[in-house]
């Protein structure tokens, strides 16, 4: 059977090219690689950058354990997907805002949330800096331009144009970067936002961390598009096709995204070529929907981010097993140190229940609030 | 003194709070080189530019998605929806988004912003523009919600919430757009969000209402003969948060209650008045709490004044309730 005929002037998407990448799975430079694209790393960044990596995979490894022992009551790992995070991290000022999803810890982390705060916050207790109003891994950073984390997912993304458009008429030249896996390119806030973005020519970077699940839902069952790149073009910008576990492709790709949105040519997208390792989160089974589907798992574990990049500062010379040895061993002390203080932290009091709902409390918060003084307290939400 | 109808109150408040405060902007659906449907906002972009007067693409989660953005960042976004009717794509933004924001990040990141839509019957407008959808957005914590009645009260109320610290829903009545006309001051002043007004001092019977029901009610009193029963008219202005404390004098002093909003009556925001009444007031009452809503039907097109609660049907209410 032939294929019905298009009429003249159709336009069809075309093949995803592979995505961009500079290392190869050996942390080598990939041959043939344009150098100019190699972005230069100084020493002293690279073992942060490592560092920040190395935090990462403790952190994940010690509280999805907590989690399973009971003393955490939820918990999300990032784990295989840390290059897209830090990638942005390292590209990006200080004072660019992000707007994360639930899977973007290390860019709080890398712009100076400590691994204490980062504690008190999965555990909702007094010192916790968002008050115990969050379920865990929600996090919320001011100091660091990292936006509070809102679960449904995409609410995010017209609102980080919102940011982009405010510094735009207030020739601010801040760059506006937000994060979402690929799931997320389904609603409709994700599309909103996307073409109010165009339309503004906003100075923002969307970021999506196509990880291949959206809980158990793959990627064929979520979009038609030969690449979530591709959706950018509908909205009149270019769509980046990047290799998500190659930290130095991720920083090449953003660099450019932002100085295109600081000289004003408007919003790019970058889709950051990943894999979900873990489970969506604590309370997932990927056993039940990824069943025989070892050799994809084994695969991205080869791909692995952090492996790359450390053989890749191994072979420079930059990295050595004292410096790696040193990293665990502070990062956990950190870990450590941050739990055995949760401890002794009680939960927040409870006139933060009606704090921050306005201003200023309202008469019936204040007046609710004063009825539950008078009776005996409950159990916490997480216990 | 001039004398304005709402629109051109509304139009004044937002041309003094923008030469005022650079941070406004203003953002929605034709609101731009139009000026709005309604007109509110003409001749704005003309003085304050593009930049502070944007019309933007036609996606309502996205002027308030965006709208809560330039908020974080320290603008202080005016967002028009269209027709109240046409909100419901911005809810998840307003609602799950916007009035969470403060609570969520433990107070880092507050999103202070106004939201201004026309709503409600009366202007032959059918089930998608006419809509009085209060009650869905009181029930968020987060929200306050100014209801104006009258170019006075729009102008000194719209002035406040382009200053308060919380994201601010503001009510506007279409049908009496136009109709209502009143000397406005030239110039500043505020009037406080949360603050009930007594348009008409009575001893016999509380009438709780606001937006155009408060004419409605005027109506009933002064042309369908509830005069006669000396209700007490209350115009509540602000519904989140209620004022409280002028309601309980009012029903302390006459003992009987009438409400009025143009909603469908179950679950309407008079539900949660009637309430708040025989909570705080039940010994003080004579008579049941009477309630005069829109109908639990969908907005009708040409029986449309049949739904709302017409001056009739409040007359009849009130009579009743102060014979009871």
């Amino acid at each position: 059977m032939t294929q019905p005929a298009l009429p003249p002037g159709a336009i069809v998407a075309g093949q995803a090219p592979p995505p961009f990448s500079l290392l190869d799975y050996e942390g080598n430079l990939r041959e043939g690689i344009d150098p100019s694209l190699v972005p230069d790393i100084p020493d002293a960044d690279c073992l942060r950058l490592y560092r920040e990596f190395v935090k990462l995979r403790l952190v994940d490894d010690r509280y999805l354990k907590l989690q399973r022992q009971g003393r955490l009551g939820f918990y999300m790992q990032s784990t295989g997907e840390e290059a897209a995070q830090l990638g942005v991290a390292y590209a990006l000022r200080q004072s660019d805002w992000v707007y994360p999803s639930y899977r973007e810890p290390g860019i709080a982390f890398f712009r100076g949330y400590s691994i204490s705060d980062f504690t008190n916050q999965l555990f909702g207790n007094d010192e916790d800096p968002i008050k115990g109003r969050q379920m865990p891994v929600h996090h919320s950073f001011r100091a660091g331009n990292y936006v509070s984390i809102s679960s449904p997912v995409g609410t995010q993304i017209p609102q980080a144009v919102g940011t982009a458009r405010a510094a735009q008429i207030l020739k601010h030249d801040t760059v506006v970067s937000v994060f979402f896996g690929e799931g997320t390119t389904s609603p409709g806030d994700f599309h909103v936002g996307m073409n109010f973005a165009g339309v503004w020519k906003a100075p923002v970077i969307f970021v999506c961390r196509n990880n291949g699940w959206a809980i158990s839902t793959p990627l064929s069952h979520q979009t038609a598009s030969p690449s979530i790149a591709h959706k950018a073009l509908g909205y009149g910008f270019p769509g980046l096709l990047v290799d998500g576990n190659d930290l130095l492709a991720m920083i090449t790709a953003t660099r450019m995204a932002a100085a295109r949105a600081r000289a004003g040519e408007g919003p790019t997208l970058i889709e950051a070529y990943t894999y979900r390792r873990a489970a969506h989160s604590s309370s997932d089974d990927p056993s039940v929907y990824r069943k025989g589907k070892d050799d994809e798992l084994r695969e991205w574990e080869r791909r692995d981010p952090v492996a790359r990049f450390s053989r890749y500062l191994e072979r420079r010379g930059i990295l050595t097993p004292a410096i790696d040895a040193q990293y665990r061993d502070e990062i956990t002390q950190e870990i450590t140190a941050a739990l055995a203080h949760v401890e002794s932290v009680g939960p927040p009091p409870l006139m933060s229940l009606i704090e921050d709902v306005y201003a200023q409390p309202t008469a019936n918060l204040r007046e609710q609030l004063a009825e539950l003084l008078t009776l005996p307290r409950q159990k916490l939400g997480h216990g | 003194m001039p004398v304005y109808n709402i629109i051109q109150a509304v139009n004044d408040a937002l041309r003094i709070e923008m030469r005022k405060n650079p941070n406004i902007v203003i953002l929605g659906e034709d609101v731009g080189n139009f000026g709005g449907v309604f007109r509110a906002t003409s001749g704005l972009q003309e003085e304050f530019g593009k930049d502070r007067v944007m019309d933007t693409p036609l996606a309502e989660a996205g002027i308030i998605g965006s709208a809560i953005g330039m908020a974080l960042y320290g603008l202080r976004p005016v967002a028009e929806i269209q027709f109240s009717d046409f909100i419901y794509p911005a809810f998840d933004q307003i609602v799950n988004e916007l009035a969470k924001f403060r609570y969520r990040s433990g107070g880092e990141y507050p999103a202070p912003m106004v939201i201004r839509t026309p709503y409600g019957g009366g202007i032959r407008g059918g089930h998608y523009h006419s809509q009085s959808p209060e009650a869905y957005f009181a029930h968020t914590p987060g929200l306050k919600i100014v209801i104006p009645s009258n170019p006075y009260d729009a102008k000194g109320l719209l002035l406040s919430a382009m200053r308060e610290e919380d994201p601010i829903l503001f009510m506007e009545p279409k049908r009496v757009y136009r109709a209502s006309r009143g000397e406005v001051p030239e110039g500043e002043y505020t009037i406080p969000i949360g603050q009930a007004k007594i348009v008409r001092p009575g001893k016999g019977v509380t009438v709780l209402c606001y937006g155009s029901m408060v004419h409605s009610v005027l109506d009933a009193v002064d042309k369908q003969g509830a005069a006669e029963f000396d209700p007490e008219i209350v115009d509540l202005r602000t519904i989140v948060p209620f004022d409280g404390e002028a309601i309980l004098e009012s029903v302390r002093k006459t003992g009987r209650v009438v409400i009025v909003y143009e909603a469908p009556k179950t679950c309407g925001f008079g539900a949660e008045l009637s309430a708040f009444i025989a909570e705080k007031a039940l010994l003080h009452l004579e008579a049941p709490i009477a309630r005069v809503a829109g109908l639990d039907t969908p907005f009708p097109y040409t029986l449309e004044l049949e739904y709302l609660p017409s001056p009739e049907r409040i007359a009849k209410a009130i009579a009743e309730t102060a014979r009871y």
